[in-house]
């Protein structure tokens, strides 16, 4: 499929000799917000690492925008293609200020006018420009997490590798994480993968979702499942048990559909 | 039983002295929790909701300070105890399961001897008992061969098996109030229900009155009978679990309408106004 930003395929992760991710098969669109669901310790941060380079030890294909993916840290491959991680207390530098940490990939990349990047970026994450020079310490966890998107967005991916990104964070700072990144996908044209265990958020920002349950994705379905829970897993439907249903769910409509579930 | 509600705290403050002079996290809180009522307490980060479970062990670390015009439990006030008092206290008449088991529990106890410990304090058992305790115990917070993970050590154990361990230790003197502060939220959704569902079926059964202090609004009011909003170290609302999609504060309503839903189909998430506070 050309269209694909991400395509991976038979992809078989392990750390050491413990193999975590199994026969991982799915393709994203380009433009497409995609979700990978599932419980802490079911490989889907891993299937991430594995695309940005960061868990190297894995078998079957990856290829992102059309191009194979190696196995190592790759210059070229991280114009196209960013992380951003779930803690942000923890993945910024804490001794480099925000202009440092934005800057530095430019500086990698031999990419000139920095400064003015810089300035355009903290506009575009919200940020005012008062933070450019503070530290980390300095800032409240949704202002670090805008500048990890920030920085991820320096290079001007194409897509981005979203691990968790407001699990840390307080629901009405959430709110306004995701509504940046809703906003930044549809100004840049931006192609998502985005990692969570929280199935409303999903709702809000993907198009479809895999689930993935102990290595194994247990079945790709879009958002609309979630309106009335028909999931076909039966793992799927615990966790949506789980996370509560859909209060707002027309009665009449969610037992039309457990009716019809068996078939 | 008497009438005597089973807490009751009036002007309740909590303040931390700072080079600009000090700064109040609680401030002027009233509640009174009658017995074996279920109270949330719900607020984001900073909000004064874990201070506020905190003090009612008097467990605020200097430099913080509290005080209180009154904190009475069970008829007893507790603003007049000593430390040595309020240490009999802690544990066997008022409990605290805190947020981390990987934090809360000692790595170099074996689970069997943290639960045997947490009641010999305050009990005093033949050897023989004790065990046999435990082991009840254990097996009502539905654990799997009891015996088996009583010799285990907490990092041997999972995430909500360790909470598990941990409501074991909080309810074998049985006490008269729990307090739970952020009890699931190192868990995942999944195990989340679970451990909750076992703190409901515990709190009821036994009579006990609880206190679940979260910052998820939806899981309080699933959990309890009423709820208290707090923002900035004041209550803004204050109000029966059922009328939460009722609630008034602009705050409660925001903080509402904030949270994403199973089926959304807003385009953007409305942002609680910060132009008073900090900023995010």
């Amino acid at each position: 499929m050309s269209s694909a930003a991400i395509s991976l395929k038979d992809l078989d992760i392990s750390y050491g000799d413990t193999k975590v991710v199994r026969d991982v098969t799915f393709d994203v669109a380009t433009g497409e917000s995609f979700a990978l669901v599932g419980e802490s310790g079911s490989g889907k941060s891993t299937v991430l690492k594995a695309i940005a380079g960061l868990a190297p030890e894995w078998t079957g294909e990856v290829s992102v925008l059309g191009k194979p993916r190696g196995h190592g840290t790759d210059r070229a491959f991280s114009e196209t293609c960013q992380m951003v991680f779930q803690d942000p207390y923890a993945s910024l530098h804490p001794r480099k200020t925000i202009d440092t940490v934005l800057s530095e990939p430019l500086a990698i990349h031999g990419i000139g006018k920095r400064s003015e990047k810089v300035v355009e970026m903290l506009g575009a994450v919200g940020l005012d420009q008062r933070f450019r020079f503070r530290f980390p310490h300095q800032l409240s966890g949704g202002q670090r997490q805008r500048v990890a998107i920030a920085r991820a967005l320096m290079l001007e991916p194409k897509v981005m590798l979203l691990d968790e990104p407001t699990s840390a964070l307080d629901v009405s700072v959430q709110a306004e994480i995701l509504n940046l990144l809703k906003r930044l996908r549809r100004e840049q044209g931006l192609t998502y993968l985005m990692v969570t265990h929280n199935l409303p958020v999903v709702s809000f920002m993907c198009d479809r979702m895999a689930v993935m349950n102990k290595g194994r994705i247990v079945e790709i379905a879009p958002k609309t499942a979630l309106y009335d829970g028909s999931f076909a897993d039966p793992y799927t439907r615990d966790l949506y048990a789980a996370s509560g249903g859909n209060p707002d769910a027309d009665p009449v409509v969610a037992a039309a559909s457990e009716s019809k579930d068996p078939a | 039983m008497t009438d005597v509600p089973l807490l009751e705290i009036e002007d309740l403050r909590v303040s931390f002295a700072t080079p600009k002079g000090p700064v109040e996290v609680v401030k002027g809180l009233n509640l009174t929790l009658g017995r074996e009522e279920r109270l949330g307490i719900v607020g984001e980060s900073g909000s004064g909701k874990s201070m506020t479970g905190r003090s009612i062990l008097r467990l605020i670390r200097s430099p913080g300070r509290q005080t209180a015009k009154t904190l009475r439990f069970d008829g007893l006030d507790l603003m007049g105890q000593s430390n040595r008092q309020m240490r009999q206290i802690r544990g066997a008449r008022i409990s605290m399961i805190m947020q981390d088991p990987k934090f809360s529990l000692n790595p170099v106890m074996t689970i069997g001897h943290q639960i045997a410990e947490a009641l010999q304090v305050h009990e005093k058992l033949p050897r023989r008992d004790l065990n046999a305790r435990v082991i009840e115990m254990l097996n009502s917070v539905r654990i799997n061969e009891p015996e088996r993970v009583a010799k285990m050590y907490p990092h041997e154990v999972s995430g909500g098996m360790g909470q598990r361990v941990m409501i074991a230790m909080m309810l074998i003197p049985r006490p008269q109030l729990l307090i739970a502060d952020e009890p699931t939220s190192a868990l995942d959704v999944s195990v989340q229900a679970q451990v909750l569902d076992l703190i409901e079926e515990l709190v009821t059964g036994n009579g006990m009155g609880l206190i679940l202090i979260s910052h998820d609004l939806n899981l309080v009011a699933r959990y309890c009978d009423r709820i208290m909003v707090m923002n900035g170290g004041e209550v803004v609302e204050a109000c029966a679990a059922a009328d939460l999609h009722k609630a008034s504060h602009p705050y409660t309503k925001g903080l509402l309408a904030a949270q994403p839903r199973m089926q959304e189909t807003r385009d953007e998430l409305p942002v609680l106004d910060r132009s008073g506070g900090a900023g995010t």
